[in-house]
């Protein structure tokens, strides 16, 4: 029996009939090799005894939806008393003395951490190679990318280091890794889980959400981290429904969206054709493929890179080396804050700094902040108006799958617009999930993306679920 | 000369902290003082991935605030975030109001009658503190965070007089809604005073300067007079102002520049994403209207001219709400406003002047003190006790009547010792009685005074007075 193919339920099933223990389950998974430099940190010694102490809850008698089961969070994700460095220098050895509330949520449920994901430097990127510690190699190609900006947690499941892997999603950081990565990956609706804990890259835009093999597991993991937090001011006091229960069903009278501009030029033919697709599939069996137009979508990536820009130039100020992370050197007060900053920051996260503070700038404010502001409530109100006759959206999730290392990073233009597919749903602040609907000649995945309203995350996973159901994906070895 | 020509013109910010339980962003506690840094948390000191929650509380507080100076209160407030690098600053941005504060468009009347507009006064988190120690320099995040309002008058004051007066009824406004200790010397209220000087005929105003962080109203009179006197020099020579941000300095007299206006700041100013936008709805702006006390202003007004109080005396109780709080309360049960207003201030505030209590925790009730006034005044407690029993009051808290008691201070009015006494003095002065009856009114003085002492706390003086008129006749 290969464990580490299990869905997360039958995990559970058999941890708690006792066919197997939390301590084997970890030891299936440690054994297969991080080759991708998936991790930035294993807690390989802290797993064991966290499956050993599961182990006896489970023989207890306790239940808790995770209880025993192993998952990978991402290095931007704080987790008390371990390294959280969000691949950058800055944060090289920064400890954190809390949990962040899904780790929180995560620990209640049981779960058994196995290590921190690399991640490109304080989420900025799509192709996780801006870590200080090194890239990250796509486990279907190792000469290509796992995308980003969870590379590491997208290549954890796909290479089946861990069953789930928690993500941040700012422009497409769950959804384009996983579709790189051929597995699934879910950010929620803005405010349906807490952002306490998770280093901030844009806050209006970020959102933890979950990488897992399958729609199926990602309900089970989603169920977990859900929830209000009072201590987060944007997290949405609404209750959180059983996602498992979405499960299941079949797409008979789904009304699926399919807006023209996701399917032009910008998109690659066998991106658009695997797409059109999983599009006829859902027809064929029984939903109504509705065409739309979204003009703001020329727009999007624009937008995005102001707002997002501009608040990052804004969270990223507190590294300034007084309180923690690194330290410069300098007489002043100001040269030690430049020295501190130059050092601990790599490139494209000072692109970004300087971006936004040029966006925010005295003269550059209506011009560049205020037009982005507009452009976002344009953007919301187009997807109402498609929400008006439609359930659900579909689109590709980037326009090509996974490219080589070194061919795009050096290309800030190109890196950017790799986002077009994704950045909108952050805008809107709606739920978005990735699945596999086909591979390329040379097996790269393609991924398709399923945009729900907002807090109809249930919406999404049905309709992904009902795909992947009928769906046989190239599983590596 | 250039006095009798240049003008200045004084605009004010106000910051002042605010008397919540906790911080205006986190929970931990907002009280003054504490160990350094034992005050303070992964949110105010801005650790990664934390997030500010806004306390209600302070947003009550400010809406306290702009209805003590009738500002309009905005139904629709935001919070921006200010970016600028400074060690106190963990964040390295505040969170404050730009363009929507919860308050709006206010006004205080001066005692000349003139109006003093209030721009705004918005609601942020104060910074923390440095000390600069042996070439080093140390960072105390307890103030971080900690609820601060800033009001933020229009350039309406011409002198220095004017300005104190503004500030210690903004300070005496706070106070008596709660918002604030109003503790100058502790920082929890403190000034910037913008200043600038233009002939008196001028259309525009001229170059100012900005006087930052004056912690008391001497401070702020002195650095407006040395401000006032040294922009008039340079002008007065034909020079220019320079604009700068200005610190004064207590010891010397005399500001010093900080920054010019080369170094400012652009702060970047924009909406901040962790806290969504506050709607405040007239009901309740309603319930808090209901909870707002009479400001100072209005009960001066009423001491002077409803209970005949002296200007002087008015202003004395309202300066303290404790004791216009407790001066109404007294005034309810005894219909005698001047005679409460002067037992309150000659007595009451005297002894409390010498250590002997503070206003904000008596442990008697305006009741008991008004049965002392009636005790004294109604001879049954010789004034000459007066004293004791307030201190006794103060210190124990025991009812006057049973204090009078246990001490013997009661006047027993027996009246034939009265008689048998006063026969006896003028028994042993016959020559006396012999003068008085030849019309030496001033020896009845002098009989009346033998009288008093022997008969000290057994009957009242008038007693004494009446019968040894009886006896005379």
């Amino acid at each position: 029996m290969e464990l580490t193919k299990l869905s997360i339920k039958s995990m559970r099933e058999k941890l708690v009939s006792r066919e197997i223990t939390s301590a084997e389950l970890l030891a299936s998974f440690s054994e297969r090799k991080d080759e991708y430099f998936a991790y930035v940190t294993q807690t390989s010694d802290l797993a064991v005894e966290s499956a050993q102490v599961a182990d006896l809850r489970i023989a207890a008698g306790e239940n808790a939806p995770l209880l025993g089961i192993p998952g990978a969070v991402k290095d931007n994700i704080c987790t008390d008393g371990i390294k959280t460095t969000c691949a950058s220098k800055m944060l090289a050895d920064f400890i954190p003395p809390y949990d962040a509330d899904v780790v929180q949520r995560l620990k209640q449920s049981g779960y058994v951490l196995t290590g921190k994901t690399n991640m490109d430097e304080f989420a900025m990127g799509s192709s996780s190679q801006t870590s200080v510690f090194g890239g990250v190699k796509n486990p279907y190609d190792v000469t290509r990318v796992p995308g980003g900006s969870s590379g590491g947690s997208a290549a954890v499941v796909a290479a089946r280091l861990a069953p789930f892997a928690l993500g941040s999603d700012t422009g497409g950081s769950i959804r384009q890794p996983a579709s790189f990565c051929g597995v699934t990956g879910i950010k929620p609706t803005y405010g349906r889980v807490s952002r306490y804990g998770l280093v901030a890259f844009a806050s209006s835009l970020d959102q933890i959400g979950v990488f897992t093999k399958t729609a199926a597991d990602s309900a089970e993991v989603l169920n977990v981290i859900s929830g209000y937090d009072k201590r987060d001011a944007t997290s949405a006091n609404v209750p959180t429904p059983d996602f498992t229960s979405y499960l299941n069903r079949d797409v008979r009278g789904l009304r699926i969206a399919l807006p023209d501009e996701y399917f032009g030029d910008t998109v690659g033919d066998d991106v658009r054709t695997a797409v059109l697709n999983a599009a006829k599939y859902f027809e064929e069996s029984g939903a109504t493929l509705v065409p739309c137009s979204m003009k703001v979508f020329d727009y999007a990536v624009s937008a995005y890179y102001l707002l997002a820009c501009a608040e990052a130039a804004s969270n990223l100020s507190r590294f300034d080396g007084v309180k923690y992370g690194l330290r410069g050197e300098g007489a002043t007060y100001e040269q030690r804050i430049v020295d501190s900053r130059n050092k601990g920051f790599g490139a494209e996260v000072k692109r970004r700094i300087l971006l936004g503070n040029y966006a925010l700038s005295s003269g550059y404010y209506d011009a560049y902040y205020r037009k982005a502001q507009a452009l976002r409530q344009e953007i919301i109100k187009e997807y109402n108006d498609v929400f008006t006759k439609a359930d659900i959206i579909l689109t590709p999730t980037a326009p090509e799958p996974a490219f080589k290392i070194g061919s795009s990073e050096n290309d800030p233009i190109k890196m950017f617009l790799a986002d077009i597919c994704t950045v909108m749903a952050n805008i809107a602040y709606l739920p978005g999930i990735n699945t596999t609907c086909g591979y390329t000649d040379d097996g790269l995945p393609i991924g398709m993306s399923l945009i729900g309203k907002r807090f109809d995350e249930g919406g999404i996973i049905g309709a992904a679920d009902f795909f992947e159901r009928n769906f046989r994906r190239k599983d590596i070895p | 000369m250039w006095s009798t020509m240049l003008k200045p013109t004084i605009g004010l910010e106000i910051h002042a902290e605010l008397l919540t339980q906790s911080k205006v962003f986190c929970t931990c506690p907002a009280s003054f003082g504490g160990s350094e840094n034992s005050r303070c948390c992964p949110v105010c000191s801005g650790l990664p991935g934390t997030l500010p929650v806004l306390n209600q509380k302070a947003v009550e507080f400010i809406i306290r605030a702009g209805m003590a100076t009738e500002c309009d209160i905005s139904l629709f407030t935001k919070w921006d975030r200010k970016n600028y690098f400074y060690p106190d600053l963990p964040k390295a941005y505040q969170i404050s109001q730009m363009p929507r504060p919860v308050c709006l468009n206010g006004k205080v009347r001066l005692k000349s009658g003139k109006v003093i507009r209030i721009n705004r006064i918005h609601l942020e988190e104060d910074a923390g503190k440095l000390t600069h120690e042996g070439g080093a320099t140390l960072a105390d995040y307890n103030r971080c965070g900690i609820p601060l309002i800033e009001l933020v008058t229009e350039p309406d004051f011409a002198s220095a007089e004017e300005v104190t007066e503004f500030v210690a009824e903004i300070r005496a406004r706070y106070m008596y809604c709660g918002i604030s200790d109003g503790k100058m010397e502790q920082g929890s209220l403190r000034v910037d005073v913008n200043i600038s000087l233009a002939d008196e005929h001028a259309d525009t105003l001229g170059t100012r300067s900005e006087i930052k962080n004056l912690n008391s109203l001497r401070s702020i009179a002195r650095a407006i007079e040395y401000e006032t006197h040294r922009q008039g020099e340079i002008l007065g020579k034909g020079g220019k102002v320079t604009q700068e941000t200005l610190r004064f300095s207590d010891g010397t007299g005399e500001t010093s520049s900080l920054r010019s206006k080369e170094d400012a700041h652009d702060y970047r100013y924009f909406p901040d994403p962790d806290i969504p936008p506050v709607l405040i709805t007239e009901e309740e702006i309603a319930v808090i209207r209901g909870t707002m006390p009479e400001m100072p202003s209005s009960r001066y007004d009423r001491y002077v001219n409803k209970c005949g109080i002296p200007h002087k005396d008015a202003e004395n109780i309202v300066a303290d709400k404790h004791l216009s709080d407790f001066f109404d309360e007294a005034a309810t049960l005894l219909d005698e406003p001047r005679k409460i207003a002067n037992y309150l201030l000659s007595e009451l505030l005297y002894r409390i002047n010498l250590g002997e209590g503070t206003t904000d925790n008596l442990p008697f009730t305006p009741a008991d003190f008004v049965r002392v006034i009636e005790l004294v005044e109604g001879g049954k407690v010789s004034r000459s006790h007066l004293k004791d029993i307030l201190r006794e009051m103060l210190a124990t808290g025991s009812k006057p009547d049973s204090i009078c008691e246990q001490n013997n201070y009661l006047i027993k009015e027996d009246l034939s010792l009265v008689s048998d006494t006063i026969d006896k003095i003028l028994a042993e002065n016959v020559a006396a009685v012999a003068q008085l009856k030849n019309g030496e009114q001033k020896v009845f003085g002098f009989l009346m005074g033998k009288a008093n002492s022997l008969l000290k706390g057994a009957a009242t003086p008038k007693i004494i007075k009446e019968t040894l008129e009886k006896k005379l006749k």
